[in-house]
């Protein structure tokens, strides 16, 4: 039997969808898959599109690859569009000529933006926001554009607005109606969320309707409005809705609806024989989806009627009945959740609302006549209720207890209102984007799966908009208790206990040494990953010598010999420099001895100078030179605060607004030795232009007119992370407390070697908490974490000079116990005039050369 | 006979660490386990990191195996009979050791 040929007309999402299933069927060696697409790549996610702007390239937007495709056998052409249809002879012409039959044909071809009739509309710079290609032209006008309009200011538009300012520009958001989000919001949730937008730096003008575009006297162009009013601005970016891609139908007599849209039945059949329309060109019911879950639900009902028709020969089951259009997402990074009938349509329903303006959040819930069932909801500034709240409207389920509870917030001891996932029956859809439900979830548990990666493999569940995330967690979580399996977060074979329930126990019991915490909660001799872990605690709390003979067992690697071992078992010393800020004297006393012990030299990252290949006998002799010199140990071996980079500030630039070396210096010596569950970087910078880089750090400070922003969980290195903005306008007091606040907290609650970032992102509640923890004080214990950083200060000592000073703890400090010989295996090359270790073919040449002259 | 080379004596050695010896021209890594007199001896040289500095490493167990990690990247080699626990194809010399009278000795005899 010969394979039977299925043409998809367009390689969008949907159409990729439907391709992937019908791939991954059993039937696929049966069928034969050509897609077309009139754009130069292969699918990609455009629901992310705004990602590119912050960093994401068209490969990480990607859905799918060229080899991919190959290796499931699918046939695609890229940059060629399908241009007729002849449906008698069952074939297809495309734009360069080319003429290929079909058995079925599926019409993915989506939609495209709709441009408001508005005079001057297509001048350059006025750009469209729905391909890459549109986006790479939106990144070029940027390039040479100071503010730009976004016209539309619906889902889409709010999204286009955000890719605008990412990209760094003024950006307006100028919409016809008299609210953003008409569609998915009520007034009260459309006027907060204006209200968010604007604080975020977005001026919102609403009820304008343009009249025409013509050239700026400030801008490039002027946008006169209906009112009289006008706007100024470098670029325009139309983002007034969708229309679907239809013409193809409409030229070859499929029938279309009266304001556009290809009409289907509930198997996605045109009006044609063995022709197909899913997605966004799609008319179902008289409806246009324009979210990415219904058209999925579309693919697979053609997947599934295509092969029910022609390989089992039987009446196809499976049949689209309209989607829910709940949706939930982050815009310009404010959270809005629109479920069901947001607006109240419904007869006889009623409405209970709750809103908060000091927290800005907005809530609206929508209910049945007898306030039994829930029938929509709105929710902006907070969101967590989302996947509860769509539960219960999706599973028509009764509210329990009183509906206002499911808005109100938690007061006091009392749990969140809700209900328990366990309260859900299995068919309840958790991922509307994959279609997987509360049963699929189970089912991938009981198959094994127990951590959040596992189940999206398995299930593919929160791998689409992300947004069942939480909800999907709390049904793996149950799932696994009703299995009996628990989850193991155990420090290592002697502890089970997590980092965070050590530093507790420590802290609660008063402990002082490793022997106390193993014989009461422990087993075993300890190892290399609970040993450090409890130093590293009872330092941050008793900050003891760490080479105390009780302590000095649990030092890692480096914190041990005070030094930075090296790839051949030498160190490098790094004295601190406070702020990078060094006197001329300083500097030449680190070159003397950097001389004298023939050191590779090299500044860091963190204005600091880095001295390498001194050997173990050789450290106390360099750091009693350098203690006499004034300097200090650098702590570059702790876990524990490393630098505060700062810039110049105000003393010496044009530009700076505070002194941030002097806050540099003040904060590093604040915190300098405090040891902590990672490594710690500070910023701080004189004015907004950011010099010092403190958004990249754990801490970041950065001076403004009326006074210091603080940025937190920031970080470079291996996964970069934007810190967040804390706090702004502080005084120096209010500065210096919350950071102790927020590194006490930081020490109690992380995990081992967890750097801030991270920490961040898996605090539940993340920055709201941390807030309400740390200005709010909300767990009433701001207090005792500013005690314990008040001691952390107060016991501060230098380890270098309290070793220098010790005879007995300078003994260890030589290659042999019983010998004054140094390591023979110690080899060097020179480079660029200093010294290097050899690599491993040098050493054999090296080792010859030797051997020769002897 | 066996040949005994003095290391140090025993209070020179901290409880739980590692100290470095040279014996007949070997690195020695000899280890203090524990608080009393348990002592072990296995080559100081680190074939993974291929530097000398196992005696620098962190004293543990893993299970009833008493262990030193490898200050460089962690492997651990069992004390008594320096097989990685991580490689069976790697294991290191490990020497005889005792105290005569306070005084910590190593004999060169794998």
């Amino acid at each position: 039997m010969s394979k039977k040929r299925i043409i998809v007309v367009g390689n969008g999402m949907v159409g990729h969808n439907f391709l992937a299933t019908m791939a991954e069927s059993d039937h696929a060696s049966e069928f034969e898959l050509i897609t077309f697409s009139e754009e130069p790549r292969l699918a990609y996610d455009r629901v992310q599109l705004s990602k590119y702007f912050s960093g994401a390239t068209a490969a990480d937007l990607a859905l799918t690859t060229e080899s991919e495709y190959d290796d499931s056998g699918i046939t695609y052409l890229k940059n060629e569009k399908v241009v007729e249809i002849d449906a008698d002879n069952k074939t297809i012409t495309t734009s360069t000529g080319r003429i290929e039959g079909y058995d079925k044909l599926v019409l993915a071809t989506g939609s495209y933006p709709f441009v408001p009739p508005i005079l001057g509309k297509d001048q350059e710079h006025c750009l469209v926001y729905r391909t890459i290609e549109d986006l790479e032209a939106i990144s070029a006008s940027a390039e040479v554009s100071k503010t730009g309009v976004v016209v539309g200011g619906g889902l889409l538009g709010l999204e286009a607005a955000n890719a605008l300012k990412e990209a760094g520009l003024d950006t307006h958001v100028v919409e016809f109606a008299p609210r953003l989000m008409a569609v998915q919001l009520d007034e009260g949730g459309g006027n907060l969320l204006r209200h968010k937008i604007e604080s975020l730096g977005v001026s919102v003008h609403t009820e304008k309707n343009t009249k025409e575009i013509v050239a700026g006297e400030e801008c490039r162009y002027r946008m006169n409005f209906a009112d009289g009013s006008h706007l100024e601005t470098d670029m325009i970016l139309f983002s007034a809705g969708i229309r679907p891609q239809d013409e193809l139908a409409r030229q070859f007599g499929i029938d279309v609806g009266e304001r556009g849209g290809i009409v289907i039945n509930d198997y996605c059949q045109t009006s044609v024989e063995d022709i197909y329309a899913i997605g966004e060109c799609a008319l179902w019911d008289s409806k246009i989806f324009g979210l990415v879950a219904p058209g999925y639900q579309m693919a697979k009902v053609t997947a599934a009627h295509i092969t029910d028709t022609l390989i089992n020969l039987k009446t196809p089951e499976l049949a689209f009945k309209g989607a829910d259009m709940s949706t939930k997402l982050k815009l310009l990074g404010v959270d809005v959740a629109s479920i069901g009938d947001a607006h109240g349509h419904t007869a006889g329903s009623q409405s209970f609302v709750f809103s908060d303006d000091i927290e800005e959040v907005y809530k609206r819930l929508i209910v049945s006549a007898d306030g039994k069932k829930l029938l929509g909801a709105v929710l902006v500034g907070e969101t967590d209720s989302y996947g509860t709240l769509l539960q219960l409207m999706l599973n028509d389920m009764d509210i329990p207890g009183n509906p206002a509870a499911l808005i109100l917030p938690a007061l006091g001891d009392e749990a969140p209102a809700g209900l328990g996932v366990t309260a859900l029956p299995d068919t309840a859809q958790i991922c509307s984007c994959y279609d997987v439900s509360k049963g699929d979830i189970a089912a991938a548990v009981q198959g094994g799966c127990c951590t959040m990666g596992d189940i999206k493999g398995a299930t593919k569940a929160t791998s689409g908009c992300g947004g069942c995330a939480a909800l999907t967690k709390q049904v793996m979580d149950a799932e696994l208790e009703a299995l009996g399996v628990e989850v193991n977060n155990d420090l290592c074979e002697h502890f089970a206990y997590t980092r965070a329930e050590l530093a507790d126990i420590i802290r609660v019991k008063g402990y002082a040494t490793f022997k106390d915490v193993l014989q009461g909660h422990g087993k075993g001799h300890g190892c290399e990953i609970c040993k450090p872990t409890i130093g590293s605690i009872l330092a941050s709390y008793k900050n003891e010598y760490v080479l105390k003979d009780d302590l000095m067992p649990l030092q890692d690697t480096n914190d041990i010999f005070l030094g930075n071992m090296q790839k051949d078992g030498t160190y490098s010393v790094v004295p601190r420099v406070p702020g990078g800020e060094i006197t001329p004297d300083k500097l030449i006393a680190i070159g003397e001895v950097a001389k004298e012990f023939d050191l590779y030299t090299k500044i860091t990252g963190g204005q600091r100078i880095d001295l390498f290949g001194a050997q173990l006998h050789e450290l106390p002799k360099i750091w009693e030179k350098l203690i006499a010199a004034g300097l200090e140990t650098g702590h570059a071996y702790g876990k524990a605060l490393r630098t505060v980079k700062s810039c110049v500030g105000s003393t010496w630039c044009r530009y700076g607004v505070l002194d941030s070396v002097s806050m540099a210096v003040a904060l590093e010596h604040r915190y300098k030795g405090l040891r902590a569950p990672h490594k710690i970087k500070f910023g701080v910078s004189g004015c907004t232009r950011e010099c010092a880089e403190a958004q990249s750090k754990d801490i970041g400070v950065i001076a403004t007119e009326s006074g210091w922003n603080l940025y937190v969980c920031g970080n470079g290195g291996m996964r970069p992370r934007h810190a967040d903005l804390f706090a702004t306008d502080l005084d120096d007091e209010t500065l210096i407390k919350y950071i102790d606040r927020v590194l006490m907290f930081y020490v109690r609650t992380a995990d081992r070697l967890q750097r801030t970032s991270v920490w961040l992102e898996n605090l539940e509640g993340g920055l709201d908490y941390l807030r309400e923890v740390v200005i709010d004080d909300k767990l009433d214990i701001c207090g005792e974490l500013e005690n314990d950083m008040t001691r952390v200060v107060g016991t501060y000592q230098c380890e270098w000079k309290t070793t220098v000073e010790s005879p007995e703890k300078l003994k260890r400090f030589s290659h042999f116990i019983n010998a004054a010989e140094e390591d023979n295996n110690l080899l060097y090359v020179r480079e660029r005039g200093q010294r290097r270790p050899a690599t491993d073919n040098e050493r054999i040449e090296l080792v010859e050369l030797t051997a020769e002259k002897h | 006979m066996t040949d005994w080379t003095t290391v140090c004596s025993l209070e020179d050695l901290v409880p739980d660490t590692g100290v470095c010896a040279l014996v007949e021209g070997k690195q020695v890594a000899v280890f203090r386990f524990g608080d009393g007199e348990t002592v072990y001896a296995i080559s100081n040289y680190d074939p993974f990191g291929k530097a000398n500095v196992l005696s620098r490493g962190i004293l543990g167990s893993i299970g009833e195996r008493p262990v030193v990690a490898s200050p460089l990247y962690k492997q651990h080699f069992d004390l008594t009979s320096g097989e990685c626990l991580e490689d069976d194809a790697v294991k290191l010399e490990h020497f005889p050791v005792r105290i005569e009278n306070g005084i910590v000795q190593v004999s060169s005899a794998a």
